[in-house]
């Protein structure tokens, strides 16, 4: 086995120090007492109180989860079906078109994203709000799933859907049957993606919400275009934990899911 | 006056290019190579035959100087090697994925040793296209390694370990990514290269036959250990264990109490049959368990009862057609299933023995190898 | 059938939503500004027919366009966004490559692990990302009072609002990006090839040069554009970190558009800054698929 050299080690310490310090900051000063956030001035869980009561935040924490459920939902349906046109249908009029379109959204600034749905909305004279909102991060969100669901279905083995198809299954059911189950992992990862991207989204939201409609991110960043503030520092944390869980869950779930499977094959094989 | 024959190792006054003195390597509480001594001599091609996992590759990559010995010493030319780093030592090496790099060209793959040595330019041209030539690859010289076929591959390979003119050649299964054609005639080749160039090789594989094939001397490994050093033909006619036995080619092993007057062995095996002869230079105690070992090739199967030493009657079980030969499976009244070869001369509709056929099988008293182990 | 409908939803979808609305951009970069509602002229009436959609087209000019080669505010904001998005990039770079190449060499059962620290702040909010350097950065912050308790500075530093800060959030936000293609390359690295390498004679420094970082090179490209292309494009950083004399083209875009209600001039605003990440967009392109046939 290969032992790590000093400068590898040295790389590594320096580069998560890099990465999560920042972000360990902001939690342990989101207990603080004092107002001022350059000063320790005792622990206190007094401004996750105070954002407990600060119902714009609240709000604002509504519209946006209300907004990122309907966005990865949607997103995940058009997604994965364009995922399948991509890898399966080779041939139908103006498909490089429909592959660059998946494409470019990933690429495209956000300030352009958001302006040019602006200007459609505003063209066909809807109203901005919610729905907007989840039209536009829909658009962006769909390309991350069907990148994610793509490289899925391209290691995907073939044969099983032929198969399938072999043994009288029609197409819709050897989708249903066959393919789904397989790829459902990149389903699932494509949902979380886009959910996450749907929450985290300040750019295009300020394009398209409405007066009504302000999300989270919205609220944050004319927050924080003050200064920093504890309160704000409280809310990270609390997003923060969120996503840790999350993710930490997530891949013990997967890991668990791969012992298992690798316990099984191994009785199997003993068998 | 008669030939020289290629046999240092006979010889008390040659002195060995490689030396291992009680080399033992350890990889944790694993035990890779269990204290071994071993001499290779210059011009050898040397095989190190084994199972997956019997040592033979820590072996070569010592060698190399990847890894270092736990305890004891290796000598090169009479000279301890073990400090001296890979890139320094006159060893090349041939690896088993070939580790063309993929970003340079056939030629610059060849180049690349040479350019290391901070040699002028028109010595390296000169050398890369001897190299070439070599190999016959002067065709593809300004290809990138996956735009050549395998076997192709394989050459570059052995020129670019070969280029710096190396005392020492380590080839890890060379030929294991060939298919079996071109594994053989690549064998040939290599055996070619190595009598043109002088070098000494020392090879890796778990192929019997490839080792038997190439090599001057083959040393069978196991747990770490080596088993069995010698020639192929010592190896395959007089195996020094069960173990080496039948991991080189097809065996019957007869297990039997040993009966020794002499140089003749009698070997009760089984209630109530005539016990089996054969003659041994070794010395075995009345009673002794032993193994007689008996290649198929050297059984004769025949309808009529023969005269001989060893003469046994039963039944084909089976018979595994292999085109030049078939072999037979004989089943005897005491269980015993006994293989016996016979070459087909004749075409197969006219073959003598079928399924069910009642046969006696027979061989000589000295076809067979006693082993104690 | 069902085949059409499977094609036809994310195709219309991404027709109305991706599609008409870039269009609709580009058209209105082609408009007039005026005080109206919408503010800009022409507006296209389809009730007027054949005749109208004439006088419409005769109506479009470049004459945004050339109102950004004009006035130096564009320009300037074009070549810092240049400038900011280029030096972030290498410096992310220095910084991700060694984390990456440490990362390809640890043991195989802490690679997971590796991944899943490098991957976590992703599904973090980017805002809170940026945010969390403004306590760090500041006048009075965590970074100056340690630098001033090391006694390596007599004063603190003016760091927040400026393009340094600028630099310090790009590197920090995009270090994934570069960090997961390198790796991959890195990973992917056949051992054996560093053997022999030094089998033939190379020290480990120069089978680095001569062997990992050409072989590296494809992931090495593929992140830097990864945090180059959205690095042009950034509006968060600088506008959290940035000072005003911070210009970059997605900040100006959005105060365009926003405080001065210039639609128009956003929409051509917008244009240019696509027409400049389609170079770097299709040699990416082109870097990944090499690389897809390289593998094949």
């Amino acid at each position: 086995m290969r032992r790590l050299s000093g400068f590898n080690v040295v790389s590594l310490t320096l580069g998560f120090t890099f990465l999560y310090l920042p972000m360990v900051i902001l939690v342990i000063y989101s207990f603080n007492e004092s107002k001022l956030v350059t000063v320790w001035a005792g622990f206190s869980t007094k401004w996750y109180g105070e954002l407990m009561r600060n119902e714009a935040f609240l709000d604002a924490a509504l519209v946006t989860l209300k907004v990122a459920v309907m966005t990865s939902t949607l997103a995940t349906i058009l997604g994965t079906c364009a995922a399948y046109v991509l890898v399966r249908i080779h041939r139908f009029p103006g498909r490089t078109l429909f592959a660059g379109m998946t494409y470019a959204p990933l690429v495209m600034p956000d300030v352009i994203l958001g302006l040019s749905l602006l200007l459609l909305f505003i063209g066909i004279g809807l109203d901005r709000g919610v729905l907007t909102i989840v039209l536009a991060h829909t658009t962006f969100a769909m390309c991350y799933v069907s990148v994610v669901v793509t490289s899925r279905l391209v290691a995907f083995d073939e044969s099983l859907e032929e198969a399938a198809l072999d043994l009288g299954a029609t197409q819709w059911e050897t989708f249903r049957l066959i393919t789904l189950p397989i790829i459902a992992p990149a389903v699932i990862s494509g949902w979380l993606l886009s959910f996450t991207l749907s929450l985290d989204d300040l750019v295009i939201a300020s394009f398209t919400a409405g007066p009504s409609s302000t999300t989270l991110p919205m609220k944050i960043f004319s927050a924080v275009r003050l200064g920093v503030s504890p309160e704000i520092n409280a809310l990270s944390t609390i997003m923060i934990a969120l996503v840790t869980v999350g993710v930490i869950t997530a891949s013990l779930m997967s890991k668990s899911a791969a012992i298992r499977k690798a316990k099984d094959e191994k009785a199997a094989a003993r068998a | 006056m008669p030939q020289t024959v290629f046999a240092p190792w006979d010889d008390p006054a040659e002195k060995p290019l490689i030396q291992f003195k009680g080399v033992t390597k350890r990889f944790g509480d694993f035990t890779a190579i269990d204290n071994i001594d071993l001499d290779i001599y210059a011009r050898e091609f040397f095989a190190l035959l084994g199972p997956s996992g019997c040592g033979k590759t820590t072996l070569m990559r010592m060698l190399a100087g990847f890894e270092t010995p736990t305890e004891g010493k290796i000598l090169l030319s009479g000279q301890d090697i073990g400090p001296v780093p890979p890139n320094q030592r006159a060893v090349n090496m041939m690896f088993q994925s070939y580790a063309l790099f993929p970003h340079l060209t056939i030629w610059d793959n060849i180049a690349f040793g040479l350019r290391r040595e901070g040699r002028d330019k028109a010595a390296i041209e000169a050398r890369v296209e001897e190299m070439l030539k070599l190999t016959r690859l002067a065709k593809f010289a300004k290809r990138k390694p996956h735009q050549i076929s395998g076997g192709q591959r394989q050459r570059v390979a052995l020129a670019r370990s070969l280029a710096k003119a190396p005392k020492l050649l380590l080839l890890d299964e060379p030929l294991g990514a060939l298919d079996r054609k071109l594994r053989e005639e690549t064998q040939f080749e290599l055996m070619d290269i190595q009598e043109k160039t002088g070098t000494t090789f020392v090879i890796v594989t778990h192929d019997q036959e490839e080792a038997m094939t190439v090599a001057s001397r083959v040393a069978v490994m196991d747990e770490g250990k080596l088993m069995q050093v010698s020639t192929p033909d010592a190896i395959y006619e007089a195996p020094s264990s069960v173990y080496v036995a039948d991991f080189i080619g097809d065996v019957n092993i007869i297990e039997g109490k040993a009966h020794q007057t002499g140089t003749k062995l009698q070997i009760d095996w089984a209630e109530g049959q005539p016990a089996l002869s054969a003659t041994t230079t070794k010395n075995f105690d009345l009673g002794q368990t032993c193994y007689m070992a008996i290649r198929p090739e050297k059984i004769a199967i025949s309808a009529d009862r023969p005269s001989g030493a060893n003469v046994l009657q039963g039944e084909i079980l089976d018979i595994a057609y292999l085109g030049n030969i078939s072999t037979y499976h004989v089943k005897l009244p005491t269980g015993h299933v006994i293989k016996a070869q016979q070459a087909n001369t004749r075409r197969i509709s006219r073959r003598e023995f079928t399924w069910e056929d009642k046969v006696w099988i027979s061989w000589t008293d000295t076809a067979a190898v006693v082993l104690a182990q | 059938m069902r085949r059409l409908i499977l094609i036809a939803i994310p195709y219309l979808w991404l027709l109305a939503l991706f599609l008409i609305p870039f269009l609709i951009v580009v058209k209105i970069s082609l408009s007039d500004t005026a005080l109206a509602r919408p503010p800009y002229f022409p507006q296209l009436d389809l009730a007027t027919g054949w005749q109208g959609f004439v006088d419409f087209l005769r109506e479009l000019d470049f004459e945004n366009f050339t109102f950004l080669t004009t006035d130096d505010l564009y320009w300037k904001a074009y070549l810092s966004s240049l400038k900011i998005a280029l030096i972030s990039t290498a410096l992310t770079l220095l910084v991700g490559f060694p984390i990456a190449y440490a990362m390809a060499r640890a043991p195989e059962e802490w690679r997971p692990t590796l991944m899943m620290l490098v991957i976590l702040p992703f599904w973090t909010s980017f805002l809170i990302r940026v945010y969390s350097w403004m306590g760090i950065l500041s006048q009075g912050g965590l970074l100056n009072s340690f630098l001033l308790w090391l006694g390596l500075i007599s004063e603190p530093l003016t760091i927040l609002n400026t393009d340094t800060a600028v630099y310090i959030g790009i590197v920090y936000t995009y270090l994934p990006f570069m960090i997961l293609p390198v790796y991959a390359a890195l990973e992917k690295l056949d051992g054996s090839l560093l053997e022999a390498a030094e089998d033939l004679g190379c020290s480990r420094t120069s089978a680095f040069w001569l062997i990992t970082v050409p072989l590296s090179k494809q992931g090495v490209i593929a992140g830097c554009f990864l945090v180059f292309i959205p690095a042009m494009g950034e509006f968060v950083i600088p506008s959290l970190l940035g000072g005003s004399q911070t210009l970059m083209i997605g900040k100006v875009l959005y105060e365009e558009f926003f405080s001065n209600r210039d639609w128009p001039v956003a929409s051509a605003v917008a244009v240019v800054l696509l027409l400049i990440l389609i170079i770097p967009i299709v040699l990416f392109q082109r870097n990944e698929q090499k690389q897809r046939e390289s593998e094949g």
